[in-house]
């Protein structure tokens, strides 16, 4: 290694990265998602995936979504940087793996071929709650919602049954049983 | 039915509630309403500056010398850019200031309209928290809001844009009721238990040491006088930052002076091997630990800051405590005295080697230099400037560079809000304005900006400021003609190729002074330095201080980069004793 020709310190050693999905509530204001977006991109840290939409139009609150990895310093420091923010309310954190939380992606998916191959395209959606929003003789457009991972294999997996076009919706997360999130 | 107000008239309302005595500020013609307005409102006074850089940072040596918002009033486009480098200052160094600036009329917002920027999405990311108002009914709401933002928790900046025709409509204003309630965003409710958990620490230590920074002064006087208590019930060694000078007397024997990359040895070895460190109101900058991975290995780390995102952001701490510093110092007094009254004597005889330890650092004495008859060493200088001016309760700004370091260590400071310098952002320029804010809030006190020859032209225009205002600030320029850092780090760590740090064209500095209508004195030689100085001190009048020193000299002892604590790089005087000149160079 070369001697660091720099006034700042050498980077420390790795450490190892978790996914966390972060669940934030917000004012419904002008820029409170460029805030939080912000805040991300300024100090370096990761979004996979993103889902916003206003839950409570009387308190004008929204709920945010952001799926994120970084070591447990980085999702600490995320958590904490968020709570400063002004239009924020309160911030949930849940690791991936969590059992007690739900986490959902839904994806559309446009089929083009013969029935045959729409067939069997709508088959191997079944078991992920598919859902046929329009249908043509000649293409079909299937709704599924799953985990991530699922519609990452789903979307590989279903080229060959003539898949042309995918969109999809970042996770949105809720805790299972009565509890709410304080 | 209420009087209906403009939205000018409501930004003075709402300045007067708050007690605003000063502006800094520029006019232009997104602004013109607010402008307009001014002549009605007595209690408060504009400073015109000369660039809305200086705005900013006059009202940032206001705020950090008053312990008062300062406020910046600027125009939209131009006027808002020019302020971001200040409004990121204040951001890093934590000091509150409002700016309000004007902006294109909401008709022409989005169409690239004359003077038109996206002034809250270039300054989201250098303030707390910032406004666009697009609604005349929320801007006394939000001014209000602005200065609570600002002030409460830990401090900082906080923007508000008003559209031009929002100035011009009209609306009522509400009674201000100042609320004693802290908005929801304070963290100033530690627990009991983590006081008697560190007063536990503290009792068992054998090598503590208390590491104090800007939380300090930013918590209030009370905060330093409460330290002060703190260090003479435990007898423990206080070292601290850069922004934290001041709230210990800097001669007092318990304190080991500033620590970081050019700290003193004694503070930084004490910082290395210490069993238990308590930081109080400090962030473990990375001017400060050094390489993270051997920082104090040995230590257990107390935490205290209001910000709990300043908690295990760099270095992971044992015990974190979330408040106000002031609140959390005066409980731990509280405790001491009721569960150990006799903690110093029973205490001294524990941590006895330690100080012995310490005292031998303290041999070493790194900050000498070797002086010189002919030419003026820029310690030298300081350390005369501090002589003559010590028994005057000075107000000390500085600039960025070898001129800082050296002010920081040879000046030494025995009260808060004294010492205003440019910490996190390192902005080249910001001693002179500030300065200038100084001085319009402490109109009788001698207030001297430390500065390089070449920060000080970041910024020259605001003698013009300074002029205009009678505000007789003391330029003191160690003119070595170099960017003095680089040329240190360029000597250092580029094989002495001192690539464009010769400013080769300077002003002659006392004919400029002249020119703004200042008094310029020059000083050559050590024989002539105190006499100048003590000219500078009696000329009634802002002063610009040519001090010719050492063109060499580099800024000792240091941390080279990636090093710990305890590999320091020590002056010359040390190199020649210990033959270390070659094999020290290659540890940079």
């Amino acid at each position: 290694m070369t001697k660091p020709k720099s006034a700042y310190s050498v980077a420390g050693k790795k450490e190892k990265l978790d996914t966390h999905i972060i669940v934030v509530w917000v004012d419904n204001e002008a820029g409170v998602l460029a805030r939080v977006v912000g805040l991300f991109s300024g100090r370096g840290y990761n979004i996979e995936s993103l889902a916003v939409a206003e839950i409570d139009s009387k308190l004008n609150i929204s709920r945010i979504t952001i799926v994120t990895t970084g070591t447990p310093q980085v999702i600490d420091q995320i958590k904490l940087q968020l709570k400063k923010l002004v239009p924020v309310h309160k911030v949930a954190d849940f690791k991936r793996e969590d059992k007690q939380v739900i986490f959902k992606e839904m994806a559309l998916f446009k089929f083009v071929g013969n029935n045959n191959k729409r067939g069997k395209a709508l088959n191997a959606c079944k078991k992920y709650n598919a859902v046929i929003l329009d249908k043509t003789n000649k293409s079909c457009v299937i709704q599924i919602t799953a985990l991530r991972r699922e519609i990452d294999k789903m979307s590989k997996n279903l080229k060959k049954f003539g898949l042309i076009s995918v969109s999809r919706t970042g996770a949105v997360a809720m805790t299972r049983g009565a509890e709410t999130f304080k | 039915m209420p009087k209906l107000l403009s939205g000018a008239e409501i930004v003075f309302k709402c300045l007067e509630d708050q007690n605003v005595e000063y502006i800094f500020g520029y006019p232009g013609g997104a602004v013109l309403p607010i402008y307009d307005e001014l002549k009605n409102h007595s209690s408060i006074k504009h400073i015109l500056v000369r660039h809305e850089q200086g705005a900013g940072h006059a009202a940032e040596g206001y705020a950090r010398s008053s312990g008062k918002p300062g406020v910046v009033l600027v125009t939209s486009g131009p006027g808002a850019t020019n302020v971001v480098t200040a409004l990121t200052d204040a951001y890093m160094d934590s000091v509150p200031l409002v700016c309000i600036s004007g902006q294109v009329p909401t008709h022409l917002i989005g169409t690239d309209a004359f003077q038109e920027c996206d002034t809250t999405g270039i300054t989201r990311p250098c303030t707390k928290h910032n406004w666009l108002v697009k609604d005349i009914r929320d801007l006394s709401k939000i001014i209000h809001k602005a200065f609570e933002v600002a002030t409460t928790g830990r401090p900082g900046p906080v923007l508000v844009d008003i559209p031009k025709d929002i100035q011009f409509q009209k609306t009522d204003y509400p009674k201000f009721i100042k609320k004693n309630k802290l908005n929801g965003k304070v963290h100033n409710h530690f627990l009991q238990k983590e006081i008697d958990q560190l007063v536990k620490l503290m009792s068992k230590s054998k090598k503590p040491i208390f590491y104090t920074g800007g939380g300090v002064i930013n918590s209030g006087p009370k905060a330093s006088e409460l330290l002060r208590e703190l260090v003479a019930a435990t007898g423990f060694p206080i070292t601290s930052t850069l922004q934290g000078l001041g709230c210990f007397p800097g001669d007092d024997n318990n304190f080991l002076g500033m620590l970081g990359m050019h700290g003193t040895y004694e503070a930084n070895n004490a910082m290395h091997d210490c069993d238990l460190m308590i930081n109080i109101g400090a962030r473990f900058d990375d001017r400060i630990t050094g390489k993270i991975d051997e920082f104090s290995p040995k230590s257990k780390k107390v935490h205290i800051d209001i910000d709990p995102s300043s908690i295990n952001k760099n270095v992971k701490v044992d015990l974190p405590i979330v408040g106000d510093v002031q609140s959390v110092i005066s409980s731990i007094i509280k405790t001491i005295k009721k569960t150990k009254p006799n903690f110093v004597k029973s205490n001294k005889q524990q941590i006895s080697k330690w100080w012995e330890q310490i005292e031998k650092w303290r041999e070493k004495k790194s900050l000498d230099y070797i002086n010189s008859n002919e030419t003026i060493k820029p310690q030298y200088a300081v350390q005369r400037l501090y002589e003559l001016t010590k028994n005057k309760d000075t107000f000390i700004t500085t600039e960025v560079g070898q001129h800082q370091m050296w002010a920081a260590q040879h000046y030494k400071f025995d009260k808060p809000n004294r010492w205003m310098t440019s910490g996190g952002l390192g902005t080249m320029g910001y001693g002179l304005p500030a300065a200038v804010g100084v001085q319009i809030a402490h109109p009788k006190k001698l207030v001297v900006d430390i500065a390089g020859e070449a920060s000080v032209l970041m910024t020259i225009q605001e003698m013009s400021t300074a002029v205009q205002y009678n505000l007789p600030i003391k330029i003191f320029i160690l003119n070595n003609e170099y960017m003095g850092m680089v040329r240190q780090w360029q000597e250092l760590l580029h094989e002495k190729n001192y690539s464009e740090s010769y400013t080769a064209a300077l002003p002659d500095f006392v004919k400029l002074a002249e020119a703004y209508g200042c008094v310029g004195i020059r000083a050559k030689t050590p024989d002539e330095l105190d006499d100048k100085i003590i000219e500078m001190i009696n000329t009634d009048r802002p002063v610009i201080f040519d001090c010719l020193v050492d063109k060499q000299e580099n800024c000792f002892p240091m941390i080279p980069s990636g090093k710990p604590h305890n590999q320091m790089l020590l002056g010359p005087k040390d190199q020649e004793q210990n033959k270390i000149t070659g094999k020290g160079k290659t540890l940079v």
